[in-house]
């Protein structure tokens, strides 16, 4: 065994890390699709203020975190039907009242370095606790997904002709954001509050550049969110870095990764029909 | 004859400015159906309200004998809308994704794609000859393309209504041709009724058995035979309108 999977604490931070990096982009994906990227950050300023609220109040701040982006992700729902052509007004919303509440919650409490962790995720805090609570919630959010994910794809892709061909596109709608916020509430004690959306986001963001049908997009997004927490506990660990910075710039590595092996290839491709068009001259 | 739309005294606003008022509409099975009128007159309103995409404040539809409220099978009613060519073009799904994405009803819980959805994948992609695309991402495709899978995705449901909002825009002459050749095989040998709006008012009175004129909130049938411009026009915009001739 390596000895970084030696200690016990790195263990359960991989088994976290890794449900995690299964869930982010799963959800990511369909984020992007519908443009939605907003939503992640806004859900996880209202989760702040879910983890500020139990801490002061003594509750488990995952399940606080949870409940506090439920809400708001319904907040969210309801308030884009009042401005329907407004979509980002009702994301907005939602975002500066997180913030306001996450400010002031933090200001009465006196847990700072405890917040920090929520913040910008931890490896060393990880408890069994938190373990067992990530793998279950990832779990049910992982089922969720394969049993939904023909008709949000379709959704995605269009909206009226899915709601014709028999996709519950109202309540699969609200299922979606409320699968949004589980997946904050499950991230962000090893990614972090902060860069929770980054993860949906990024690894996605690198598979659109290659895939060539959504299987595959789904499979390289989930598989770059593996390689990414993967390198990024590791560095963490070594380096003594946040594990949520490392996770997410290794992300951003992969997305340049994949930038230069597409030029490459390309120039390569290039070279290659522009020798064999002098050879047919 | 067998009526398999109709729409009886619908009055229909999206706030306060009414678009359809006391409008009726009946259609045939069988009937190839061109719908016509000024750009907002209310054709693709019109199509919504049939489809219950959108709910008249007054009046009734029936789809196949059975009020919009009680009608179940939507998977025999095929709709292809005017903004469905404004997808995102970087979207990553292939043709065979697309078209599969319409038997959402019929694949199980898990929503495999089983043999026999791939046997009806194939056939309505040969229906409208784009075999060869199947693995091609959808926005790799020419816009007349595009449209023929669009097609093709609304075909595997096995429909016997299929609503088209403008889908010749934006195609060359060449895929109209062909695009009415395709409809014609729906509408002659599959036996399909069709309803399409299209601007062309010329070549949709060539095309279709009838013709509904949209236009001063109110819907006018005619016979595409006996159809008259003239009388179109003074229909929907008025009589005050001059008719403008150009000759090229
Ligand atoms: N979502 C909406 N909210 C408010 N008004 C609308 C909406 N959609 C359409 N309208 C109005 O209703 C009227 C009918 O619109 P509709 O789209 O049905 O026209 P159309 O005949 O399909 O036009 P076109 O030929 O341009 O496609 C128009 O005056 C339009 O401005
Ligand atoms: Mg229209």
């Amino acid at each position: 065994m390596p000895e970084i999977l030696t200690y016990s604490f790195m263990q359960r931070a991989f088994i976290a890390g890794i449900m995690v990096a299964l869930i982010c982009p799963s959800i990511g994906i369909f984020i992007v699709l519908r443009r939605l990227s907003m939503i992640g950050d806004t859900l996880s300023h209202v989760a702040l203020a879910g983890v500020a609220a139990g801490m002061l109040g003594g509750v488990y701040p995952v399940y606080s975190a949870l409940v506090f982006s439920v809400v708001a992700a319904l907040g969210v729902e309801q308030l884009r039907k009042t401005y329907k052509d407004y979509a980002e007004l009702s994301i907005a919303i939602v975002l500066s009242t997180g913030i306001g509440l996450a400010t002031i919650l933090i200001s009465m409490g006196n847990a700072n370095a405890a917040i920090f962790s929520y913040l910008f995720g931890s490896i060393a805090l990880v408890s069994s606790k938190d373990v067992l609570v990530v793998v279950i919630l990832s779990i049910i959010i992982l089922v969720s997904i394969l049993l939904l994910y023909r008709g949000l794809f379709y959704i995605s892709f269009d909206e009226e002709a899915a709601s014709l061909s028999g996709v519950p596109v109202k309540w699969m709608n609200i299922y979606f954001i409320i699968l949004i916020a589980g997946t904050i509430s499950v991230a962000m004690r090893i990614v972090g509050i902060l860069l929770v959306s980054s993860l949906m986001v990024v690894p996605v963001a690198a598979s659109l550049q290659i895939a060539k049908s959504f299987k595959a997009a789904w499979f390289y997004s989930v598989i770059f969110g593996l390689l990414s927490v993967i390198i990024g506990l590791t560095l963490s660990f070594y380096a003594d870095l946040a594990p949520g910075g490392t996770i997410v710039l290794s992300a951003v590595g992969i997305l340049v990764g994949v930038f230069i092996v597409q030029g490459l290839s390309r120039s390569i491709t290039n070279n290659r029909s522009y020798e064999s068009s002098w050879e047919k001259i | 004859m067998k009526t398999v739309v109709e729409a009886k005294n619908i009055s229909f606003k999206y706030d306060v400015v009414p678009v359809l008022e006391d409008a009726n509409l009946t259609v045939y099975e069988g009937d190839f159906m061109g719908i016509v009128g000024p750009n907002g007159s209310a054709k693709s309103t019109l199509i919504k309200l049939l489809l219950g995409l959108l709910k008249p404040q007054q009046g009734e539809i029936y789809l196949m004998d059975k009020s919009l409220q009680n009608f179940k099978e939507w998977h025999s009613i095929g709709y292809i809308s005017q903004k469905v060519k404004g997808f995102n073009n970087s979207f990553p799904a292939t043709v065979e994704e697309i078209v599969a994405a319409n038997l959402y009803k019929e694949m199980g819980v898990f929503k495999f794609i089983r043999a026999k959805h791939r046997e009806k994948i194939d056939e309505v992609l040969d229906i409208v000859g784009m075999t060869d695309y199947k693995k091609r991402l959808i926005g790799s495709l020419s816009g007349g393309q595009q449209q023929r899978i669009f097609i093709a995705r609304t075909l595997i449901s096995n429909p016997q209504i299929i609503f088209m909002d403008e889908p010749l825009v934006g195609v060359d002459l060449e895929s109209e041709e062909r695009f009415y050749r395709l409809m014609e095989k729906l509408n002659k040998d599959l036996g399909i009724t069709l309803i399409m709006v299209s601007h062309d008012i010329g070549v949709i009175t060539e095309r279709t058995n009838r013709v509904a004129c949209v236009g001063k909130r109110q819907v006018f049938v005619h016979d595409s035979k006996t159809f008259n411009n003239e009388e179109y026009i003074k229909s929907v915009y008025g009589d005050k309108i001059k008719l403008l001739h150009h000759r090229h």
